[in-house]
């Protein structure tokens, strides 16, 4: 977050300030200005560093706003519009990667992570003669009312 | 000429780290005591003259030493004593410089409270740390000299990035690098527990008080960078995922399943080699976060390019590093197994799925924040991972998470009762479904009634889970409570609250997102607009003078019904030195969260472009930062965990006898 | 306890010694891709290019009102992209860059290689033409685009940016920042004739 303020502020410095959303950009149907809200979210301000053109300051994100307002109005669906700025500028638009071959690492990861070491997690579980636990020897009982104690209370 | 002193102090340093990272290693390989003792004097001499070097690079600041290239970029005579201050490690080399100075005060300590270290444990374990001072200082002062000369000396600097000119960024870095420095002891234990060979239950409680500071920093750290970025970027987020924040949140994950883990090796001997595991890889995510932000290999891969010695020398030192670490631990971990045995349905039970979560989602985050980075390098195009990616995996992963958190606490350890257990979180249950039916009828659309009745509802259970069984262990209502509350041992109080905490931030965190509510306008004095029931009447704007800008200031009267409850001046400021400009919104918090006012351009003659913001629940996130913080902290002062506390010597001898029982 | 106390000289029998080395393997990957990525733009890749994926397809449809008051007032539209190679520059009068690359531009014109069309990009019609007054106008044809609809149909970041177009209106080549010489002559240049034949 730090870096990507100091870039747009770097962009501050050679153009005039503008804000995020301009009153001025606003549609006046609130459901339209809505799905645009929702739009502007899902694409990247391609000059910053990981900022939305929603809340972004750059030039070029007011007038990809405005475009996605001037589409929605036009008639297009969300996705047309989405679709559309992606024809321009492909993959680096999108904030959410879609789900493409150069991709299926990115999204498949997280559950074959997860996947995998639930397995390995099995794996180690059973390694061990946990199955059928031995019932517990006097001196282990003594052990685990002990932890038992210091844990629970004096 | 204190600066040159700074300097050379910087090369002695390194040439007092080179004996610590050797002589102490061989002595402990020998077993010769004399060659082992050098270790501790050395890591004080270090800690002076690093010390020395951090306070003369504060002394450039501070006197307006602008031949020194730092203090000539980040500091300016307006800016006031505490950001002159601030700005020695506002930059890349000054914040090399307070890294290596906090590890150096960390070693010393080790060196000064370690008396009951066993010596070879504590000869080790500085020898690494002094390694690991090495890499820095010859990074600091071959790529990253903070001492550099301007000839000749500019009269005047550029100043301190306005944005940087925060308290809660002053102290940020600090906090954040204390957090990674800290994890480097845990990761020093565990390399010199791979070299002897061993781990056990008085490892782990000499590594878990580290792990701890290093956690309840890193928590701060991370809290309060949410925090500037709250109150000083003026569209009212408080999270983005951006490599830079994910860059200290990754190790925070991890950090945290190690501490987690730790526990279990701890009370129960297992987990040993996953442990030492963690603990490596907590601190190279750390290395990882300072480097590749810092040098921005991370953020933008153009400064990775723009110094190339930089970017070899990063990756060289952070391969010896990590890969040295990792081929040790590939060698030396199969000999570390055993321990005691558990059934899936336990405590351990409970931690290990902890783990398992906590892990996948740090190898998430970790992921998606280097995609970019590794479809470039594999030739896959060009493309963005942003916020959307990082919600849709990391929150799915979180809601097991903090299920399990409900219930693990309530499971014994070895062989837990999942029935027993169950009949124990009625209560829990019950308000969970109670507050997932309010908060779907409170929202407006369906996809707010999801998030927000899934989010609270996790949040409820969490919290009520919590209570419950420290209710249940101390049962407060019966005579004799007080006494029980002063006997349970401080890290169940610490759970209770660091879980507690952790519950209050999902609400805060839930409520925010899925119930925030944003007005854009264009506003003449005297126009009102409402928010969450609040009436701002807007006064018009003033020109305010400042000590380095001068800024607009909007005036916002606070209206309840007809009360007037307070009045918001958000800033439009314009920055003399450097020159920029940026908003300083006003916040207020009311009952159920923040008021968030932004005052934007003028237009014309019709007003100002307003934006106002009622931002639910949002104190909550900083509550919860401060009750986990507060449960870590209560968890240090446990007893075991003090000073002295943990002997192996008796502990070997009661081995066999029974379960270390504290 | 049931299970002795480990002794560190003696590893459980069953272990599987392999999956202690994942880890290792994985950061080695990282970092192997990390070097890669080193070498990569230490051999000139420029990190800030995002490649255009309009490379090989026809030239966005478009149509812009020129420059009133310019000895050629017309404006430019897709059409007028077919028929010859052309040079399509995106450039501003607030854009820094775009000074450094003008003189290129300018013998680029004088040696009558290839007509140059400019996009006058997020400006007013003033600015522009004060611009190029003082400056010099190499272009053939030069349209305004004050809300940047154009440049952002050809998928512009940022100015200057300049896009060869073949004969059949295709964009065959894109050039982000400033044309410079050593460009022209190595890689615009050469194309033009390829393109021409």
């Amino acid at each position: 977050m730090k870096l990507r303020y100091l870039i747009a502020l770097a962009a501050l410095t050679l153009t005039p300030a503008a804000q995020a959303v301009e009153p001025s950009e606003m549609l006046p149907d609130a459901t339209l200005e809505a799905r645009a809200r929702e739009v502007s979210k899902a694409l990247r301000c391609v000059q910053c560093q990981n900022e939305t053109i929603d809340e972004s300051n750059a030039e070029i994100a007011h007038d990809m706003r405005v475009l996605v307002r001037k589409r929605i109005v036009a008639g297009d669906s969300n996705q047309q519009v989405i679709d559309y700025m992606y024809s321009r500028y492909g993959d680096y638009v999108l904030l959410k990667p879609r789900f493409a071959a150069n991709t299926i690492a990115l999204w498949c990861a997280p559950l074959l992570l997860l996947i995998g070491g639930a397995f390995v997690l099995r794996q180690r579980l059973r390694d061990r003669p946990t199955a059928a636990p031995a019932p517990l020897s006097a001196e282990e009982t003594a052990a685990l009312a002990a932890l038992d104690q210091t844990e629970r209370r004096a | 000429m204190i600066t040159e002193l700074g300097h050379f102090a910087l090369a002695l340093a390194l040439i007092v780290a080179l004996i610590q990272a050797t002589v102490p290693m061989i002595g402990a390989q020998k077993n010769d005591p004399a060659l082992m003792a050098i270790a501790r004097p050395a890591a004080l001499a270090q800690f002076g003259l690093i010390g020395f070097s951090f306070a003369a690079l504060i002394h450039a600041f501070v006197t307006n030493d602008f031949s020194v290239v730092g203090a000539y970029e980040n500091s300016h005579t307006a800016q006031p004593l505490f950001y002159k201050i601030a700005g020695a490690w506002g930059n890349h080399e000054g914040s090399m410089v307070l890294w290596i100075t906090i590890l150096a005060l960390f070693g010393a300590s080790v060196a000064v409270f370690g008396e009951n270290l066993p010596p070879a444990l504590r000869a080790r374990a500085l020898s690494v740390q002094a390694m690991i001072t090495v890499g820095f200082i010859a990074f600091i002062l071959f790529t990253s000299n903070p001492f550099l000369r301007l000839v000749p000396a500019p009269l005047e600097g550029v100043g301190l990035n306005p944005l940087l000119q925060h308290p809660g960024m002053a102290i940020h870095p600090p906090m954040l690098y204390s957090g990674y420095v800290g994890f480097s002891m845990a990761f020093s234990f565990a390399i010199a527990a791979l070299i002897e060979g061993r781990v056990d239950a008085a490892w782990a409680r000499w590594v878990r008080p580290w792990t701890l500071a290093a956690w309840v920093l890193l928590t701060c750290g991370i809290g309060l960078g949410s925090w500037w970025a709250y109150t000083i970027l003026g569209w009212g987020g408080w999270w983005a995922w951006d490599p830079v924040e994910n860059a200290s949140f990754i190790p925070w994950l991890t950090g945290t399943a190690l501490l987690h883990s730790a526990i279990v090796v701890e009370k129960r001997e297992a987990l040993k080699s996953w442990t030492i595991l963690l603990a490596i890889i907590t601190f190279s995510l750390s290395l990882l976060g300072t480097f590749l932000v810092r040098s921005g290999i991370l953020t933008s891969v153009h400064a990775f390019a723009s110094d190339p010695t930089r970017g070899v020398f990063v990756l060289a030192l952070l391969s010896v590093a990590i890969g040295g670490s990792l081929i040790l631990y590939a060698v030396r971990a199969p000999t570390l197994e055993g321990g005691g045995v558990f059934a899936p349905i336990s405590r351990e039970g409970g931690l290990l799925l902890n783990n398992l979560f906590l892990s996948t989602a740090a190898a998430t985050v970790l992921l998606g924040t280097l995609y970019p980075l590794i479809a470039e390098a594999l030739d896959l195009g060009k493309l963005t991972v942003g916020p959307p990616y990082f919600n849709g995996v990391f929150v799915p992963l979180m809601v097991p998470l903090v299920i399990v958190a409900g219930i693990g606490p309530f499971l014994a350890w070895k062989r837990g009762d999942l029935l027993a257990a169950r009949a124990r979180l009625g209560v829990a249950g019950a308000g969970t479904i109670f507050v997932i039916i309010v908060s779907a009828a409170l929202s407006h659309n369906d996809w707010q009634a999801l998030a927000a009745a899934g989010g609270l509802g996790l949040s409820t259970w969490l919290a009520l889970a919590s209570i419950c069984e420290w209710i249940d262990r101390v049962h407060p209502l019966r005579s004799g409570a007080l006494a029980r509350i002063r006997h349970l041992p401080r890290a169940a109080h610490g759970m209770t609250l660091a879980h507690l905490g952790f519950a209050i931030v999902i609400a805060g965190a839930t409520a925010s997102t899925a119930w925030k509510e944003e007005h854009n306008q264009i506003q003449a004095a005297g126009s009102t607009v409402t928010v969450a029931g609040y009436t701002l009447r807007f006064e018009g704007a003033t020109d305010v003078p400042g000590p380095n800008y001068s800024a607009k200031e909007g005036r916002f009267v606070v209206l309840k019904g007809d009360d007037e409850i307070g009045v918001l001046t958000p800033q439009r400021r314009e920055y003399i030195q450097p020159r920029q400009v940026g908003t300083s919104p006003a916040i207020m918090t009311v009952a159920l969260g923040d008021i968030y006012a932004v005052l934007g351009d003028p237009d014309g003659d019709k007003g100002f472009a307003t934006r106002l913001y009622f931002q639910p629940l949002v104190p909550w996130l900083w509550l919860g930062v401060l009750l986990m913080a507060a449960g870590g902290l209560c968890s240090l002062s446990d007893r075991r965990l003090r000073v002295g506390a943990p002997r192996r010597t008796t502990r070997a001898a009661t081995n066999a006898a029974a379960q270390p029982a504290e | 306890m049931t299970d002795a106390p480990t002794s560190p000289e003696a590893p459980s029998p069953a272990r599987k010694r392999w999956p202690y080395f994942v880890p290792l393997i994985v950061i080695a990957a990282m970092f192997g891709i990390f070097g890669k990525r080193l070498l990569d733009v230490e051999r000139g890749a420029d990190p800030r290019l995002i490649p255009t994926v309009l490379l090989d397809t026809q030239v966005p449809a478009f149509e812009l009102e020129g420059l009133p008051g310019r000895s050629d007032p017309r404006g430019l539209a897709a059409t007028d992209l077919k028929g010859d190679v052309t040079l399509v520059n995106v450039w501003g009068s607030w854009c820094i860059a775009c000074v450094q690359e003008h003189p290129t531009l300018l013998q680029i014109a004088k040696e009558n290689k290839v007509a140059i069309h400019g996009i006058d990009w997020r400006d007013t019609p003033d600015r522009g033409l004060a611009w190029l007054k003082q400056r010099g106008d190499p272009y053939a044809r030069v349209a305004q685009d004050p809300h940047g609809e154009a440049a952002i149909a050809f998928g512009v970041t940022a100015a200057p940016e300049s896009f060869l177009v073949d004969k059949n209106g295709v964009i065959r080549f894109k050039q982000v920042g400033p044309i410079t010489p050593e460009v022209w002559r190595d890689q615009i240049a050469p194309l033009i004739e390829q393109l021409r034949k």
